[in-house]
């Protein structure tokens, strides 16, 4: 089989993984050595696939042959399919082939189970071994740690990618009984334990000595699949808010379950995606981590998933309008940021003009306030903005409209099938 | 004080030297124009011409004042902004006047426009880290990009580590410049005229292993071409491997490349030239 075929096979198999982000990275440009990591925060996008997914990464597989029998997945070894493998050169060989062109920030490397946990991950750590000392490759790498994988094959891989990720997949202990029995919480979560840990450790060695070695200096993260299971958005957001906490996660991407397959536990194979609640998750997940939200003030029993009309922040600031309006001129940092409307940067520029002089109503806009939404909720030295009247009712459709030309186009056509069921 | 149009060369210098001379005349500026832009108008105009002494002493002066607002003086330049001299003037009238001050209130009318611009120059450069597409032919690899702004004095120095061991080129066709970099140095030249050479056997394989790559990795059920839009703006298709027709995957057993005139020996830039195609000499930078 030549390369191409290999190549068509073993994206088709990893194209599913939502992570491909290239941000963290901090490998400065080494004598000897091609490529660095762009420092940028936001990542650096290479080009956009025709469903609008940022493409960073070359997104492969190492093989697509699988010993496990994952229910969701195309790669499970009951699914008839065609198989492929890369060898180590081929993978070096493309990966600095593409990002001499600058196709690429780097390479995302995962695999289905081949033959065993361990033997793949030996196989993963020869390619990058391969692509970073005979290739000379200082470019960014993602690699996929695979639950079950030994302790000192963790610790190699961890040298040799600037990323590490252990995939829970399925966000509850009952979801991975199901559907997929071979895994379990205890083979997850122990490699994400370890590599906080050598993580942690391996910053305070590079606090004593500079060429101390880096063991995934840009942290780890995880995927969860969304609705492949029942469980609600509270639960998700929780399990997301833990992984934070407790992991030190980088980043928790969301995936909305594309049914590949049909099975009596899954969504049927004419469900469409669901991308709105996938990017309400996200948009949560924003919250939790730059402006300062906790998930249990977003969700609660009563209502444990978000509003399908409405962003969760425009959601929050509803159930809390004793909270509002907010004084632009006086309010402090965090409360302009639970403004709906105010982002982190606006809400810096705002404290900053604000030292120069009192701002008013039409300074927000020329900020880079959102005013369509923030208008409800903020005054600028007392007034409101001209002509505006509002009940809680018009407040609500006001917001709605003000959203949803923001939203992506399949997002907004599921966002307009409450509207024909009439939902709110 | 009289109202006056200046007239410069279009550089950097000849443009701050413009700022001199209204202050040593005492002259208020209602435009500045490049020479090649400008047209015989109603007002009073002035040829100025470019005093790097004089430059220096603008910026000197400038930076004292603020660091900030000298960044955006020399970004501001390189922005695509219609009346960028003339909006620049103004933020150094403005900063020389009051001092520093207004620059921290984003919303101030005279720095709002320039701050917008040179957001703008800056998001476009970061788009194209991302956008630009190498082509390696004979040993360099070079590209093309079609950008707003000038922004190769911005992506210098990115592409300039990244690929620290390649010699590499980037040609830009809006502004008709050209970044050579080879062995540690780089230059921005003028180049007015160039099409690349067409890929040999192994160029066109790894282009067709890439478009493969990019056809593949789209999942059908998510099909959102607006998104891929809004985030890659059609103008960027244009020099983008991806976006190209059959005929630029496709190897020419006998490419009819040759140096292009202008470029520096170190990076010969093969490019498809009409007449026979001789090396040409480097000339000095
Ligand atoms: S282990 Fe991974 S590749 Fe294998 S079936 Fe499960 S999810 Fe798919």
């Amino acid at each position: 089989m030549d390369v191409l075929e290999k190549l068509t096979i073993l994206t088709d198999a990893a194209k599913y993984d939502a992570a491909c982000t290239s941000s963290g990275g901090n490998r400065t440009a080494k004598a000897g050595y091609i490529g660095n990591t762009s420092s940028s925060v936001a990542g650096c996008c290479h080009s956009f696939s025709a469903d609008g997914r940022c493409v960073t990464l070359l997104k492969v597989l190492l093989t697509n042959r699988c010993v496990y029998d994952c229910k969701y997945c195309v790669n499970r070894r009951s699914n008839e399919t065609r198989r492929a493998a890369f060898t180590p050169e081929e993978l070096a060989d493309l990966t600095i082939n593409f990002y001499r062109r600058n196709y690429i920030e780097g390479l995302f490397l995962s695999s289905g189970v081949f033959r065993s946990p361990d033997y793949t991950t030996e196989l993963m750590i020869q390619s990058l071994r391969l692509l970073r000392e005979n290739y000379r490759f200082n470019g960014y790498i993602h690699a996929k740690t695979i639950p079950g994988t030994s302790p000192e094959l963790v610790e190699q891989l961890g040298l040799l990618a600037d990323r590490l990720s252990v995939n829970i997949e399925l966000p509850s202990e009952a979801g991975l009984k199901a559907l997929a029995p071979e895994k379990t919480k205890a083979a997850i979560l122990a490699p994400m334990g370890q590599i906080q840990k050598r993580n942690r450790e391996s910053k305070e060695e590079l606090v004593k000595y500079r060429h101390a070695p880096k063991f995934a200096p840009a942290g780890q993260s995880t995927q969860l699949i969304v609705g492949a299971t029942a469980d609600s958005d509270l639960h998700i957001l929780r399990l997301t808010q833990g992984l934070y906490d407790r992991y030190r996660l980088k980043r928790v991407f969301y995936s909305a379950y594309v049914p590949v397959v049909e099975h009596t536990l899954l969504p049927s194979r004419d469900v469409k995606p669901p991308l709105l609640r996938e990017h309400r998750l996200y948009q949560a997940d924003w919250l939790l981590r730059f402006y300062g939200f906790r998930a249990e003030e977003l969700l609660d029993d009563k209502t444990p998933d978000f509003d399908p009309r409405v962003d969760p922040k425009c959601s929050w600031a509803l159930s809390h309008l004793e909270y509002f309006p907010v004084e632009v001129n006086t309010a402090d940092y965090e409360t302009l940021l639970r403004v709906p409307g105010v982002g982190v940067t606006s809400a810096r520029r705002i404290l900053s003009a604000r030292r120069v002089g009192r701002l008013c109503v039409d300074d927000l806009r020329r900020l880079g306030v959102v005013m369509k939404r923030a208008q409800y909720f903020l005054t600028a030295s007392g007034k409101i903005p001209d002509g505006l009247r509002f009940t809680p009712d018009s407040l609500l459709r006001g917001l709605i409209a003000a959203e949803r030309p923001l939203l992506p186009q399949q997002e907004a056509v599921q966002l307009s099938l409450f509207d024909a069921v009439g939902v709110g | 004080m009289t109202e006056m149009v200046y007239v410069y060369d279009g550089s950097f210098e000849g443009f701050l030297s413009c700022i001199f001379e209204s202050y040593a005349n005492k002259e208020v500026l209602t435009a500045i124009c490049r020479d090649e832009d400008f047209a015989p108008q109603l007002f009073a105009c002035r040829f100025i011409e470019t005093n790097v002494e004089y430059a220096n002493r603008v910026i000197r002066k400038v930076v004292k004042c603020s660091p900030y607002a000298a960044e955006l003086l020399r970004k501001g330049f390189l922005s695509c902004l219609s009346d960028r001299e003339i909006l620049l003037y103004h933020l150094v009238v403005k900063l020389l006047r009051q001092g520093p001050h207004f620059l921290a209130n984003f919303s101030d009318e005279t720095l709002n426009p320039v701050v917008r611009a040179v957001r703008h120059l800056e998001g476009e450069a970061h788009l194209l880290k991302g956008f630009v597409r190498f082509s390696e032919l004979g040993g360099v690899l070079g590209s093309e990009i079609e950008p707003k702004n000038q922004v190769l004095p911005i992506l210098r120095s990115h592409f300039c580590a990244r690929y620290r061991n390649e010699r590499f080129f980037i040609y830009d066709r809006t502004h008709r410049q050209a970044l050579f970099y080879a062995a540690g140095k780089a230059v921005i030249r003028p180049l007015e005229a160039f099409q690349m050479a067409p890929p040999d056997e192994t160029e066109a394989n790894y282009r067709i292993l890439w478009k493969r790559f990019y056809d593949t990795v789209a999942i059908k059920e998510r099909f959102n071409p607006r998104c891929q839009q809004t985030h890659m703006p059609k103008r960027y298709w244009k020099t983008m491997t991806e976006f190209q027709d059959d005929a630029y995957f496709t190897a020419q057993s006998s490419p009819a490349s040759a140096a292009i005139p202008g470029a520096p020996s170190e990076t010969p830039a093969p490019a498809r030239l009409s007449e026979s195609g001789t090396s040409a000499p480097a000339s000095a930078p």
